[in-house]
C-alpha cells in the first residue's frame, strides 16, 4: 500500500437490527482514489456497510474514521459528513416532481447556498458528463432506469463529494442499460474518485476495483487485489462464493 | 311539488338574495379551507413526528374532533368567541376550520407516509436536513397525492357550511328557508338552493381537476 491519505477508515464497526447481528467487528481502510467493491450474498451485510459510511445507519459500536476525522453520529453534523460523501441508491430515488437538471441543483442550490445561475451551469456540464445534456428539462418519469442511474450520479456529484458510494447500482436495471451506467462509473473510477461499491457485476469488480472485499455473514472474510482474489482465493467460503456465481 | 314554471320563475326573481346567500357561503368555505390545511399540516407532521407527547397531542384534537357532532363545534365556537366579541362569521369559519383540519391532518399524514422512504434518504445523502427534505422533496409529493382526497374534503366543508345557519349566518341554506317560510313555500326554495350547491360543487370539482392537471405535468 502506498501512502495515500486515508479517505475511510472503520474499525470493529458493529451494527445490529433488534437480535440481528447484522455487521461483526468489521474493519476496513479506503484510502484516497481507490475504487473498493465490496461483494458477497445477500443479506451478508455489504449494503448495511455501505449504509453506515453515510450515516444513514447509526452503528452500535466501533469508529467510523472519515477524512482522517472520527465522526461521533450524536455530536458531530452528519449533513456536513454527508456533503462530502455522495451516494447512489439501486432505485435512484430521483426526485420525481422535479426536472433532470433541477434534480442535479437542488441541494447546490439549498444547502451550499450556491448561486443558481452558477448551479445551472454546473449541473449542465455534469449532465454532459454523463451523456444527458438533451435531458436537462424533462422528468424522470421519462428516462429509462440506465438514464434515471446516470442523473443521479450525476445529482451526487453536484456537491463536489470526496467520496462516492454506490448501493446495487446496476442492480435493477434492464440488462441492457447496466453498461451505460458502468461504464459512467469507469470514467468517475478514471477521474480518481474515490468509490465504494456494492454490486453483483464481477466484470466490473475485475476491470476497475483496486480492492475487493468478501463479506459473509456480517464479517468481511478477505481482502486482495481483484486479480488475486477471484483466481486464488485463500478462504475456502470466498472460494464457495466464487464458483456459485461464475 | 312545485310546477317546473314555478321552480324557474322562483329561482330568477329569487336571484338577488340568493346570490348574497352564496358570496357568504364561499367566504365562509374559502377561508375556512386554508385555514384547516395549514392546521392539517401542522398536526399531521406532529403525527408524523416521532414524537409521543406531539402523537398524543394530534390524536387527541382529532378524536375530538371526530368524536362530536359538527352542529355541537359550531354552537362551542359561537357561545365561547361572542364572549371574545368575536363575529357569527368568524365563529363558523373558525369552527369548520377547527372540523376540517382534523380529517385534512389524516389526508396528509396518509400521503406524506406514503412517499417512498428512499425520497428522505437521497435528500439526507446529499446533505440536506430532514426539515429541508421534506419542505423541498416530500410534502410536494404529498400534496399532489392528497389532492383528490382534498377535493373531496373541500366538497364537504362546502356542503357543510350550511350549518352555520343555526348561528344566524344568511347563507345559502338560511337564505332559502327563511324565503321559503316566509312565502309559504319551503319546498320550491329548497329546491333551488339543492341547485345552487349543485352548481357550487361542479364548479369546485373543475377547479381541484384543473390543478391535479397543473400539478401532474411530471408524470
Amino acid at each position: 500500500m502506498s501512502d495515500k491519505r486515508e479517505m475511510i477508515k472503520i474499525e470493529k464497526l458493529n451494527k445490529k437490527f433488534g437480535d440481528l447481528h447484522v455487521l461483526k467487528d468489521v474493519d476496513m481502510v479506503v484510502k484516497e482514489n481507490d475504487v473498493v467493491v465490496l461483494i458477497g450474498a445477500s443479506g451478508s451485510g455489504k449494503s448495511t456497510l455501505l449504509r453506515c459510511l453515510n450515516f444513514l445507519e447509526i452503528k452500535n459500536d466501533g469508529k467510523i474514521i472519515i477524512e482522517e476525522k472520527e465522526i461521533n453520529p450524536k455530536s458531530d453534523n452528519l449533513n456536513k459528513v454527508r456533503e462530502r460523501v455522495g451516494m447512489v441508491f439501486q432505485h435512484f430515488n430521483l426526485f420525481p416532481h422535479k426536472t433532470v437538471l433541477e434534480n442535479v441543483i437542488e441541494a447546490p442550490t439549498m444547502v451550499k447556498g450556491m448561486n443558481k445561475a452558477k448551479a445551472i451551469q454546473e449541473g449542465k456540464e455534469l449532465l454532459d458528463k454523463v451523456g444527458l445534456a438533451d435531458k436537462a428539462n424533462v422528468y424522470p418519469s421519462k428516462l429509462s432506469g440506465g438514464q434515471k442511474q446516470r442523473v443521479a450520479i450525476a445529482r451526487a456529484l453536484a456537491m463536489k463529494p470526496d467520496i462516492m458510494l454506490f448501493d446495487e447500482p446496476t442492480s435493477a436495471l434492464d440488462p441492457e442499460l447496466v453498461g451505460e451506467v458502468l461504464s459512467t462509473m469507469k470514467q468517475l473510477a478514471k477521474e480518481g474518485m474515490t468509490m465504494v461499491v456494492v454490486t453483483h457485476e464481477m466484470g466490473f469488480a475485475k476491470e476497475v476495483a483496486d480492492w475487493v472485499f468478501y463479506m459473509h455473514d456480517g464479517r468481511i472474510v478477505e481482502v486482495g487485489h481483484p486479480q488475486d482474489l477471484f483466481n486464488n482465493p485463500k478462504e475456502k467460503r470466498t472460494q464457495d462464493f466464487l464458483s456459485s456465481i461464475l | 311539488m312545485p310546477s317546473f314554471s314555478h321552480f324557474f320563475q322562483t329561482f330568477i326573481e329569487s336571484y338577488p338574495v340568493f346570490f348574497k346567500g352564496m358570496l357568504l357561503t364561499l367566504q365562509v368555505t374559502a377561508v375556512s379551507i386554508l385555514i384547516a390545511i395549514f392546521i392539517g399540516l401542522f398536526f399531521a407532521l406532529l403525527k408524523i413526528s416521532k414524537v409521543k407527547v406531539l402523537e398524543v397531542i394530534a390524536n387527541f384534537y382529532i378524536y375530538i374532533v371526530r368524536g362530536t357532532p359538527l352542529i355541537v363545534q359550531i354552537f362551542i365556537f359561537y357561545f365561547g368567541l361572542s364572549e371574545m366579541n368575536i363575529s357569527g362569521f368568524w365563529s363558523a369559519t373558525l369552527a369548520l376550520a377547527f372540523h376540517n383540519g382534523a380529517y385534512i391532518a389524516e389526508i396528509f399524514r396518509g400521503t406524506i407516509q406514503s412517499i417512498d422512504k428512499g425520497q428522505m434518504e437521497a435528500g439526507r445523502s446529499l446533505g440536506m436536513t430532514t426539515a429541508l427534505t421534506m419542505r423541498r422533496i416530500i410534502l410536494p409529493q404529498a400534496f399532489r397525492r392528497a389532492l383528490p382526497p382534498l377535493g373531496n374534503q373541500f366538497i364537504i366543508g362546502l356542503k357543510d357550511s350550511s350549518l352555520a345557519a343555526f348561528i344566524g349566518m344568511y347563507e345559502l341554506f338560511n337564505v332559502a328557508t327563511t324565503a321559503g317560510s316566509n312565502n309559504f313555500d319551503s319546498m320550491t326554495y329548497l329546491l333551488i338552493v339543492a341547485v345552487y350547491y349543485l352548481i357550487l360543487v361542479f364548479l369546485l370539482t373543475a377547479v381541484v381537476s384543473v390543478m391535479e392537471n397543473k400539478l401532474s405535468a411530471s408524470d
